[in-house]
């Protein structure tokens, strides 16, 4: 097998497994960047991943009779999007007008995202876990430059969502380092007071924050499932809304970096899972490529990444005229 | 301070009743009777010594991933790894107690002491990290989970059995079980729980009453003022680590030499220390209220198997179980209206 086979077995994989931590983590991002610590990712994943399986099922008939099935995916992210985005607004409301420890009240996100959803497919399904979807994402190859040799197939063969989550860490970064917008969210983040002093209204931006957080990692979620579980049980979302919070601290609550962290998470798991092919790993015992990610990750942050210091105002509820 | 303390107690409870409460909305809402749906979560729970045992063998591992979540938030810090602290120390103790041949009086203490130094080892990682290098504690825990997850596994497979799915039974001279209490409820409850009981206490004595207690509470609240006063910081930091991770060791030796007597091969994670994050969370990080909050929390979800039997799904549980966190979480909220009471009372 030669290194381009390799190559070419290995990049589209784990552009494939970064996907959903890359919308998650950029999720994170904006939550924690507007100073609300977000640790109910995973729950508002689990929320995602729920509602985009019942919509696609629910869907699926009625789709097909109009000959859109294809549109089934996408129309089921979406609702994913909405209906994590007003259930993230819990979160919101607990922890910034409630002035509630925000880590309490992001654990309790991911018990409610676990236990309501669990529960709904008991009550619909009557079982623990739903059907398979039968209209998720296929891959598809980009217009003339899935036909460039050698990169072509590496890169631009592949599902339609991972160049979405790619794109959209640049439109975040945009977001956040260009326009005003972000500049006020970033700043509350850091110094609420002074940003209040300034006329800038600190609760409904780390209301925008938190709810964009929700709709994105909700899309973290439903993109997972239609690409990667195609189901939903208890299951299905277990432990990646905190690889993607990880990811996020990784990448210094940077949009590029919290992408690229992302990349590297998923870069190492498809390691482990293409390795039985690859003539130097196969030999290597699966437990070393397993935990490969997470030992590399930890060298990383002790070795060159180093100290990473979280937005100023990270975890601390703003209230008015104190100091 | 007098009011303080009452509202310390009166937020926890008045949480837990909302969260009951709000739990008999949702069964009402879709067609169940909350009677009969409590009814059978309580006799699920405690209905005869059958059940009462379970609950407590549910109870036990609780009380000390909540105690080692507890510990580590006193000196400001978020032990988000017990859980893989735990898959050690059910490794350990599994480990010791297969492998060697010894009286009772040695095996047992040394079985419990392998778990809580090699769940101690796992905490010293993110703890040390976050001393020396200033690496988030958080992200190095989540790491060390699914390190602690697919090396145990492997170690099961590969050193302590030949690619079986779960190693031999304990020795009987390192199992915390007893023919006795077997007989008495038929269920699988050992001592293990005056373990954890025992360990909580340790946890209120270490921080109460030691010289050194007070330090990781003085750096909980300020580090900068801690250093000031002429206290080391980062050996108190990675103190605290590696003693939360020797509770959540030891939660991890109550599986093994008590529960199920063996290890088996996960595919995931147990779920006894995120739980333990709720436990703590909700005993407000106090050492008796660890214990009284595992105690509830055990009680919800054994008895939560029995809902079905009232025609309730058993996942209702970890919906109220997750308001009541939400609750406590918006205690500010809780005060507010309880001083408007107050205020209008008078």
């Amino acid at each position: 097998m030669s290194i381009i086979d390799i190559l070419q077995s290995i990049i589209p994989a784990a552009i494939f497994f970064a996907a959903p931590l890359i919308f998650t983590a950029l999720g994170g991002v904006f939550s924690e960047r507007s100073g609300v610590v977000n640790i109910g990712l995973e729950g508002l994943m689990v929320m995602g991943a729920f509602v985009a399986v019942v919509t696609n099922l629910s869907l699926a008939s009625t789709m097909q009779e109009l000959n859109l099935a294809s549109l089934t995916p996408w129309i089921s992210i979406m609702v994913a999007m909405v209906v994590s985005a007003i259930f993230s607004l819990v979160h919101a409301v607990a922890s910034i007008s409630f002035r509630a420890d925000q880590v309490v009240s992001g654990v309790a996100i991911n018990f409610l995202a676990l236990g309501v959803s669990l529960f709904l497919v008991k009550q619909w399904y009557d079982k623990g876990q739903t059907d398979m979807v039968q209209q998720p994402f296929y891959t598809t190859d980009i217009w003339l430059l899935s036909d460039i040799p050698i990169i072509g197939p590496m890169f631009f063969s592949g599902y339609i969502t991972s160049y979405v989550a790619i794109l959209l860490a640049f439109v975040v970064w945009f977001v956040l380092y260009k326009t005003p917008f972000g500049l006020r969210l970033r700043s509350v983040g850091e110094h609420p007071m002074a940003a209040d002093t300034n006329g800038i209204h600190v609760t409904k931006m780390r209301y925008i924050g938190v709810v964009l957080s929700g709709a994105l990692g909700g899309l973290g979620g439903a993109v997972y499932a239609l690409t990667i579980a195609l189901n939903f049980s208890h299951a299905t979302i277990s432990g990646q809304g905190f690889m993607a919070l990880a990811a996020m601290i990784f990448g210094k609550w940077h949009p590029l970096g919290a992408m690229g962290a992302a990349l590297f998470f998923g870069f190492a798991q498809s390691l482990s899972v293409v390795s039985a092919s690859i003539p130097l790993l196969e030999n290597v015992p699966q437990v070393y490529l397993l935990i490969a990610p997470y030992v590399l990750t930890i060298l990383a942050l002790a070795g060159f990444i180093g100290r990473a210091d979280a937005p100023k105002a990270l975890g601390t509820p703003y209230i008015k005229g104190s100091r | 301070m007098e009011s303080n303390r009452l509202y310390n107690l009166l937020v926890p409870i008045i949480s837990v009743l909302l969260g009951l409460l709000f739990g008999a909305i949702i069964m009402l809402l879709f067609g169940y009777n909350p009677i009969t749906g409590y009814v059978a979560l309580w006799n699920g729970a405690f209905g005869d010594l059958y059940f009462a045992g379970e609950t407590i063998v549910k109870v036990t591992p609780y009380i000390l991933s909540g105690l080692a979540v507890a510990f580590a938030f006193r000196t400001g810090l978020f032990n988000i790894g017990v859980e893989g602290q735990v898959f050690v120390g059910w490794l350990a103790s599994v480990w010791v107690g297969t492998a060697l041949q010894l009286p009772m009086i040695i095996h047992l203490p040394l079985a419990i002491l392998a778990a809580a130094v090699a769940g101690g080892l796992w905490g010293f990682v993110p703890g040390f990290l976050k001393a020396k290098f200033g690496v988030h504690e958080v992200i190095v825990s989540i790491m060390m989970n699914y390190i602690a997850l697919y090396t145990c596994n492997a170690i099961i497979r590969n050193v302590l059995t030949d690619s079986a799915d779960k190693t031999d039974r304990i020795a009987e001279t390192a199992s915390l079980s007893s023919p006795w209490l077997t007989e008495l409820t038929f269920s699988r409850l050992h001592y293990g729980i005056l373990i954890a009981l025992l360990g909580a206490f340790l946890m209120w004595f270490i921080l109460e009453k030691t010289t050194k207690g007070y330090e990781l509470r003085s750096v909980g609240f300020n580090q900068h003022a801690s250093q000031y006063a002429g206290m080391n910081v980062k050996s108190n930091i990675v103190l605290s680590f590696i003693i939360s991770g020797g509770f959540a060791g030891v939660a991890g030796a109550m599986q093994g030499l008590g529960t199920f007597q063996f290890m088996s091969v996960h595919s995931g994670f147990t779920n006894i220390g995120f739980d333990g994050i709720a436990v703590a969370l909700l005993g407000g990080n106090t050492a008796i209220g660890s214990v009284l909050a595992a105690f509830l929390f055990g009680t919800l979800k054994v008895g939560a198997l029995n809902m079905p039997s009232a025609g309730v799904p058993e996942e209702l549980v970890d919906i109220v179980v997750a308001l009541i966190i939400f609750f406590v979480a918006s205690g500010y909220i809780i005060r507010w209206v309880l001083n408007r009471m107050q205020k209008e009372g008078k």
